[in-house]
């Protein structure tokens, strides 16, 4: 293994689904994956952002390895990943884990936390029960739970307590990646604050890469040393947080940046029409054309693809951004009979 | 003082389920055609509020204090009176546009029963109505959408129907309960677009509840900050971003991860929001705040004026601003 | 539509199959039918003669065969009994099983739905708990417990209504009684939770929120929404129109369907139990199949729609 590769690469993933319309309708192929491509390195984290069916969940279970990719492939630490639910894939876990947006459903709820936490332990075979009682103490700590609250149920937990118990459990086995799919929208905002403080603060102490998989762009900024925008399955722009936060090239980007709402906004917010499209549905060329302001008719024939911009190499997958083609003035594509 | 004789009035609104209290006197007066922020967290009563208020609440709940509509009252008012009010001069709107309309009914019928109710609408004139409202708030091919079960459209959708159905009945105040919380960003923009584009066209006020403080600066003109049951800082939009009192609103403003400037840490208010069962016994704050003095768990600090339209419940807030800054430092 | 229905057709027929096989096999390993008709002292011969006659010497499989063939070609068989055709016996019986579960199936729906929406209406009331605790006790209490109870009591003690028998309209009044009680109960304790639920949704709120009268809200509103579960069950009543009496009608000693399948039970009159199961499967999956229809009447998410109206 050459010193220097990525811990993770996932090349031209590809996830198709297969949905029927109705009871009577024709199988349509939904691709919630169209060729993503991400990387990334130890003790870093790359921010996942997108809207309600981008794709980006999907994704994440990808790279993880819960789900086989049909197309595409993802390498951890040098290795391709084992098929899922293989010996070989479960004995990975103790490398990789998962953490989701709902607190409670994550828990069992029959279990004290701490008998939760321990269990990656034991399911890996790390250590003597002497040694994992330890252990979990010292979890519980780092998350900045009491030990003695190893013996309660995830139901007499508030909502972030509980969230620093998956946590806790996530971190039990020492991963090098953690993948956390809206770990915190379920949570108050003073609640968050601490969850993102102590999601940078454990990458920090532990080196853990993070793929933080979220739709709200304030909080990946907060987190991420690499920011990529997904859209109806595809990667269309990816770049350094403040960059793309600042000056978005792709103009899904800039609308969903100018979306956010934020105390003390001067200026005009981009309001997209229209709603996201269906993945069972796609546009033709771009999929992001019928509702772009500045789509030309190249737009509406060719899918862009992800590339660097001339100028300053931001990764970006839009004819008008690349100056293929000069900002046309929007397709009001006429709607298939909706 | 030429101030508008208010639109709506609270005044020591109280709210209690089973002796617990979930409102604990909220005073708050909507002037006609404004916009009212109402922000906090879980718990803190902001959709109580106006549930009591229009009287929504389950029958077991204890309410007293006084709400008035144009001077009339409306705590105890017969149901008659209530139902006239409710979508007829104070409409409501919800969180989960998905679930918040009847899944049995059509879009048209929904809408078409606001008509009947409160313009006496009905029949082909309704119909018509019913379809300009929907051009209105920006659905596609309305006519069609008339005969249209919920769930065939999308959550934005079924938010700008549920905004329809607001409007019907010609409200002068429009109370929209997180309306934009289950929806995706990108739909966010569009429907807080829609409300100010409706106020500006109607005139109505609007009273936005949310629990993120910037969907409420960008829609609104005042904002009231709510903590257990209590509004503990009321302040005018740009006031409250440029000069936040309240401990509490300091430490909302600080959890939001900055967009711009450096990455720091987040200002994380420790500990969380007391159970209705363990009120603190003095400010319910007063746990979690880092200006704590012996004096705040005495008892809940009352409203102090710090400018016009500024109050903040702090008694730390009595001593002028500049002191008290260096006090906490 | 037309793929819809042939699925569930094909699936009724098959459930019907099932149901004539099943009883089919168990008739024949529970006893021995000529011996049992016979009577236990009847000679040997006479015995083996009647077997031949009716066919059972031959293979079960050939039996099975013949009676499936006979079936489809509308011949149900005969009474071992009395020779007569097992259809004709059957539906002699069936006007009046049906003077018994009609107006139980009316008893139980004015019963019990009101009753279940009331309850639902004063949750936690005194009325509430009242309802509830008579529903729990009338579908507890078993049928015939029930009916000899009524009998005991309005026969027997009091001597106002006959005891048994179908002689006058007053002979129906305790069997449509303890039929309608139960059935009733089920009903009020379905429709209440399945009121309760809705009542809860969002929607109701918002049907509040506009000004809409309360009654309305519950009429209008909640009521449509709470019926679509509720319809399942009223299916299930409807389907039990002609097997469901059978313990009554032995309790009451009415002469009805009920009746005829327990004699015929007791003596392997195997032509007269199949066509009476062949019927009541039938009347079942019809109810099914009536049921599933109204769901798509009743509930517009289930219909089928071909196209999606954009976003997810």
């Amino acid at each position: 293994m050459r010193a220097g590769t990525s811990l993770l690469e996932a090349d031209g993933l590809v996830r198709r689904y297969a949905m029927r319309r109705g009871v009577f309708g024709r199988e349509v192929e939904v691709r919630a994956v169209d060729r993503v491509s991400l990387r990334l390195e130890r003790g870093r984290t790359l921010g996942l952002v997108g809207e309600s069916g981008c794709g980006k969940s999907t994704a994440g279970r990808l790279v993880l390895g819960m789900e086989a990719p049909d197309e595409g492939s993802v390498s951890f630490d040098g290795k391709l990943l084992p098929p899922p639910r293989s010996a070989a894939w479960r004995a990975q876990r103790a490398r990789m884990q998962m953490v989701f947006q709902d607190p409670l459903g994550a828990l069992d709820r029959r279990l004290p936390i701490g008998a939760q936490v321990s269990e990656p332990l034991e399911i890996h075979g790390i250590g003597t029960p002497s040694e994992r009682a330890g252990r979990v103490e010292t979890l519980l700590r780092d998350v900045g739970l009491r030990p003695d609250q190893a013996t309660r149920y995830p139901h007499e937990l508030s909502g972030g307590q509980r969230q620093r118990a998956v946590l806790a459990r996530a971190l039990a086995t020492s991963p090098d990646l953690l993948v956390c799919d809206e770990p915190i929208s379920a949570l108050d905002v003073s609640i968050q604050a601490q969850v993102l403080n102590l999601l940078v603060e454990l990458q920090e102490r532990f080196g853990t890469a993070m793929l933080f998989v979220s739709h709200d762009l304030r909080a990946v900024r907060q987190v991420s040393h690499r920011v990529a925008v997904m859209y109806l399955g595809r990667i269309i722009e990816e770049g350094e947080p403040d960059a793309v936060l600042h000056d978005p090239a792709h103009p899904y980007a800039r609308a969903l940046v100018s979306s956010i709402p934020h105390p003390g906004r001067g200026g005009q917010r981009i309001v997209l029409q229209g709603d996201p499209p269906n993945p069972a549905d796609r546009p033709s060329g771009c999929s992001f054309h019928p509702r772009c302001p500045v789509a030309s008719a190249l737009c509406a024939r060719e899918s862009p693809a992800l590339k660097p911009r001339p100028g300053d190499g931001r990764l970006v997958a839009c004819h008008v951004a690349q100056g293929e083609v000069p900002a046309g003035s929007g397709l009001p594509e006429l709607r298939k009979a909706a | 003082m030429s101030a508008p004789a208010p639109l709506v009035e609270l005044r020591g609104l109280r709210v209690a389920f089973d002796g617990q209290a979930a409102l604990r006197g909220i005073d708050l007066s909507v002037a006609p055609g404004e916009a009212v922020g109402m922000v906090g967290e879980s718990g803190c009563g902001k959709s109580v509020t106006w549930l009591a208020a229009l009287g929504l609440l389950p029958g077991r709940a204890e309410i007293s204090g006084s709400v008035r509509l144009g001077g009339a009252e409306l705590l105890g008012a017969p149901a008659a009176v209530l139902e006239k009010v409710r979508g007829g001069r104070i409409a409501m709107i919800f969180q989960d546009p998905a679930s918040s309309l009847n899944p049995v009914h059509r879009l048209g019928r929904q809408v078409m029963e606001a008509l009947r109710l409160h313009r006496g609408m009905s029949g082909a004139p309704a119909r018509a109505e019913a379809k300009r409202l929907l051009d209105q708030v920006g659905i596609p091919d309305a006519a069609r959408r008339l005969d249209a079960y919920p769930h065939e459209l999308s959550g934005g959708q079924n938010q700008r129907v549920m905004i329809a159905i607001a409007l019907a009945g010609r409200p002068e105040l429009l109370v929209a309960d997180e309306p934009t919380t289950a929806l995706d960003v990108t739909i966010q923009a569009q429907i807080l677009d829609l409300l100010q584009s409706l106020r500006r066209d109607t005139g109505m006020a609007l009273v936005l509840i949310s629990h993120d403080l910037g969907v409420v600066a960008d829609a609104c003109e005042k904002v009231a900050v709510m903590y257990a049951g209590r509004i503990v800082e009321q302040a005018p939009t740009s006031r409250l971003f440029a000069q936040p009192t309240h401990p509490y609103t300091r430490g909302l403003l600080g959890a939001l991860p900055p967009i711009d400037g450096p990455r720091r840490r987040l200002l994380a208010i420790p500990g969380g929001v007391p159970e209705p069962w363990a009120m603190p016994p003095g400010c319910a704050f007063a746990p979690r705040c880092p200006q704590r003095l012996a004096a705040c768990d005495a008892g809940t600090p009352p409203a102090v004026p710090l400018d016009r339209a500024h109050h903040a419940a702090c008694i730390r807030a009595t001593v002028a601003p500049a002191i008290a800054e260096r006090l906490s430092a | 539509m037309l793929r819809f229905l042939a699925v569930r057709v094909l699936r009724a027929a098959l459930t019907i199959a099932l149901v004539v096989t099943f009883a089919f096999v168990v008739l024949r390993l529970s006893g021995d039918p000529a011996q049992i008709i016979m009577g236990a002292d009847a000679p040997p011969e006479a015995v083996d003669a009647f077997r031949t006659a009716w066919g059972l010497d031959r293979p079960v499989w050939e039996q099975y065969f013949h009676y499936f063939g006979a079936i489809l070609s509308g011949d149900l068989g005969r009474s071992m009994r009395d020779g007569r055709d097992a259809i004709v016996l059957v539906l002699e019986r069936i006007p009046a099983t049906l003077a018994l579960t009609l107006p139980a199936l009316a008893v139980k729906l004015a019963l019990g739905i009101p009753a279940g929406v009331y309850a639902a209406l004063h949750r936690n009331s005194l009325a509430d708990r009242m309802v509830m605790v008579v529903a729990v006790a009338g579908f507890t209490v078993p049928s015939f417990v029930l009916g000899l109870l009524l009998v005991l009591v309005f026969a027997v003690q009091f001597g106002w209504l006959p005891s048994g028998g179908q002689e006058s309209w007053k002979h129906a009044i305790l069997p449509v009684v303890t039929l309608g009680f139960g059935g009733a109960a089920v009903l009020a304790r379905f429709t209440r939770s399945a009121m309760l639920e809705v009542l809860g949704q969002p929607y109701i709120r918002t049907a509040s929120a506009k000004g809409v009268p309360w009654r309305a809200v519950v009429t209008g509103h909640a009521l449509p929404n709470a019926a679509i579960p509720t319809v399942t069950i009223i299916g299930f009543m409807v389907g039990s129109l002609i097997a469901g009496a059978v313990v009554v009608e032995s309790v009451f000693s009415w002469p009805g369907v009920g009746r005829l399948l327990v004699v015929a039970v007791a003596n392997r009159d195997l032509a007269v139990v199949q066509c009476i199961l062949l019927l009541v499967a039938a009347t079942m999956v019809m109810a099914n199949l009536v049921v599933d229809l109204l769901y798509g009447l009743l509930d517009p998410r289930l219909r089928n729609q071909p196209r999606a109206a954009g976003g997810l």
